[in-house]
């Protein structure tokens, strides 16, 4: 518990809310709507209703298999390739269900990028990574694409280190230029939203921290909802927590109030570490 | 476990165990350099028999009966439209066979069906595709000409397309015949299961990272295999093509149970050259649907010859079928290093 609220005291003393209480509650981004969630006949998600406010970030944590994975990909329809799954209740976008049918899935994607726990740079070039996503959406001009990419590197904070190797394979990057890789890629579509499944689990401290730097940076502009298995760092990074137990929402909300004073027994035994 | 099992000896690094990895290694060199002693003893004797042969005569004549004449060049030029036409018919239809099975197909009772079936049609023996091929393409199943079913049927017999003076007849006979078409038809048909085994295989060997990665920037699940499944599947797929098409170039069973000639001293469609080719554009259509003949049964057709001096000829023969296999694999092998060189792996 100490590490976890000196975490907030931290983020507090570098300026993030400004002697107020928490964060206030912004517009709404995404909003989920007595959500449910099947794996055939395995029900994953159990009437979820809970609302992503623009321009913070949302920490999704719990103990692995509680579905919050699950709920982080509905959010772009990523669950969609896996065949036999299926939901009822609704996902909204600025008020748009995301799941009607005359939503193209494209344009969804585009607008809610995603960065996965595994760094997946493309067996191509750093330059031709971070420009796919304008490519692939028709983007032909070379200018303006070296324009995208350059700026998509540069909010991923990794311009300055690969600046000169723009033509190098990608795979000869560090892990975590990989990743940041990947967030570069992702920024590249400009999206509103991104998605982002525990980013750095899979990196060292120092590439951990630089990836929870940019995060913070990058809730500027975009809204953020990340799943991560570590606490600290959801009590790090995030201005909204949400816990996640078995399927269920047990909590929602500020990140300060929920490690600090949880309403709810289950939550409180979980950021306590005695279970999970 | 049946209680705490503790071992009795402490296993000692046996002196032992070197000498059996030292024997294990002999028995794998042994089993590497037979293989290619045999293969140059193989090579020798055919080239030995071949030497005095094999000579530009040899290459630019067609067959004869007397054996310092004889040329294999009606073989080259047949073999050659076979495996230009098989590898037109079947490099497609086996990668998109792949594809379908491999990122769209539903797993459904009757793809499984295709799937387990594939593996047991790659090992049907080669002359049951010959006869297929006779019956399917050759034949077309007694449907056409004048004795056809339709003909007898309807009345109206059907023996070919675009007839024309200028062609000398039809330009695409039915049914086909003992043609180049027909030999290239049942040579897909019989390498296409290891085109498509192999290009699943390299398919599915591209982590599924790749794809959900694409997919998440908005990239249609065809721009997904377009941009990244198949550059990363490229080499592994045409390990498989070179592969069967190598297997395709040699086979004899079925174009001698197509009834592939064995005496032929004419080019198909009369096309022995690029420069008649330039004049006569309409020989790409009728060279395929002209009679043929192919290496593998040139070289068949001389063994058997009573006059001895056929042996050698043969031998040449040999010599340059193993030419043109090793020209077409390293002309794949460079195709597929430099597909490869694309990928910043």
């Amino acid at each position: 518990m100490a590490d976890i609220s000196a975490s907030i005291q931290n983020r507090d003393a570098a300026g993030d809310s400004s002697g107020e209480a928490g964060p206030v509650e912004q517009t709404t981004m995404i909003e989920a709507r007595n959500l449910d969630f099947y794996y055939g006949e395995n029900q994953a998600l159990f009437d979820i209703s809970m609302v992503v406010p623009q321009r913070a970030v949302t920490a999704l944590i719990g103990p692995s298999g509680c579905g919050k994975s699950t709920f982080l990909r509905t959010l772009n329809r990523m669950n969609d390739i896996v065949e036999g799954t299926r939901h009822t209740g609704e996902v909204l976008l600025e008020n748009e269900d995301i799941y009607d049918s005359n939503v193209d899935v494209v344009e969804l994607r585009k607008r809610v990028g995603m960065v996965f726990q595994k760094s997946t740079p493309f067996p191509k070039s750093i330059f031709d990574n971070v420009a796919y996503g304008p490519r692939i959406h028709g983007m032909r001009d070379r200018a303006q694409l070296a324009e995208i990419v350059e700026k998509s590197l540069i909010r991923s904070a990794l311009w300055k280190e690969v600046k000169d190797r723009l033509k190098d394979s990608a795979m000869a990057l560090s892990g975590g230029q990989q990743q940041r890789l990947c967030i570069a890629r992702a920024l590249a579509t400009d999206p509103e939203v991104l998605l982002m499944d525990e980013p750095a689990s899979a990196l060292d401290p120092a590439s951990t921290s630089r990836i929870e730097d940019l995060i913070f940076e990058l809730k500027e502009n975009y809204t953020i909802v990340i799943v991560t298995h570590n606490m600290q760092q959801a009590a790090r990074v995030s201005d909204f927590t949400a816990f996640f137990y078995e399927g269920r929402l047990i909590e929602r909300g500020d990140t300060e109030k929920l490690f600090t004073n949880p309403d709810e027994k289950q939550t409180q035994d979980y950021i306590t570490g005695r279970f999970g | 476990m049946s209680g705490p099992e503790q071992p009795t000896s402490t296993p000692k690094l046996r002196a032992s165990g070197k000498k059996d990895s030292w024997f294990f290694a002999f028995i794998c060199w042994l089993a590497t350099w037979s293989s290619v002693v045999v293969l140059i003893v193989l090579l020798g004797a055919v080239t030995y028999q071949a030497v005095g042969w094999l000579d530009w005569q040899f290459l630019t004549s067609f067959d004869s009966r007397r054996p310092e004449k004889a040329g294999i060049l009606s073989g080259i030029l047949g073999t050659l439209w076979l495996i230009g036409l098989t590898s037109l018919f079947s490099v497609p239809i086996g990668i998109g066979a792949a594809i379908y099975l491999e990122e769209y197909a539903p797993d459904t009772f009757l793809t499984r069906i295709i799937r387990t079936n594939l593996a047991n049609l790659a090992g049907v023996p080669s002359i049951v595709y010959g006869i297929l091929g006779l019956t399917a393409f050759v034949r077309m199943f007694g449907l056409f000409g004048q004795e056809g079913y339709l003909s007898r049927a309807l009345g109206v017999s059907i023996e070919g397309f675009f007839w024309s003076d200028h062609y000398n007849g039809y330009l695409i006979p039915l049914p086909f015949g003992r043609v180049v078409m027909a030999g290239a038809m049942t040579l897909t048909l019989l390498i296409l299961p290891v085109i498509i085994i192999a290009s699943q295989e390299a398919l599915r060997a591209v982590p599924p990272s790749i794809r959900h990665a694409s997919l998440a920037l908005g990239a249609t699940r065809w721009q997904t295999i377009w941009f990244q499944v198949l550059p990363a599947s490229i080499p592994g797929i045409m390990t498989g093509v070179i592969l069967s098409i190598s297997r395709a170039i040699g086979e004899t069973a079925p174009l001698v149970m197509l009834g592939a000639m064995t005496f032929v001293y004419f080019a198909p469609g009369d096309v022995d050259s690029l420069g008649y080719l330039a004049e006569h554009p309409e020989g790409l259509v009728k060279a395929p649907f002209d009679t043929f003949t192919a290496i593998p049964i040139q070289i068949f057709n001389w063994v058997r010859q009573a006059k001895a001096e056929f042996k050698n000829v043969a031998a040449a023969g040999i010599v340059v079928l193993l030419f043109i296999l090793l020209l077409l694999n390293a002309v794949a092998v460079y195709l597929r290093y430099r597909s490869s060189r694309h990928l910043h792996w």
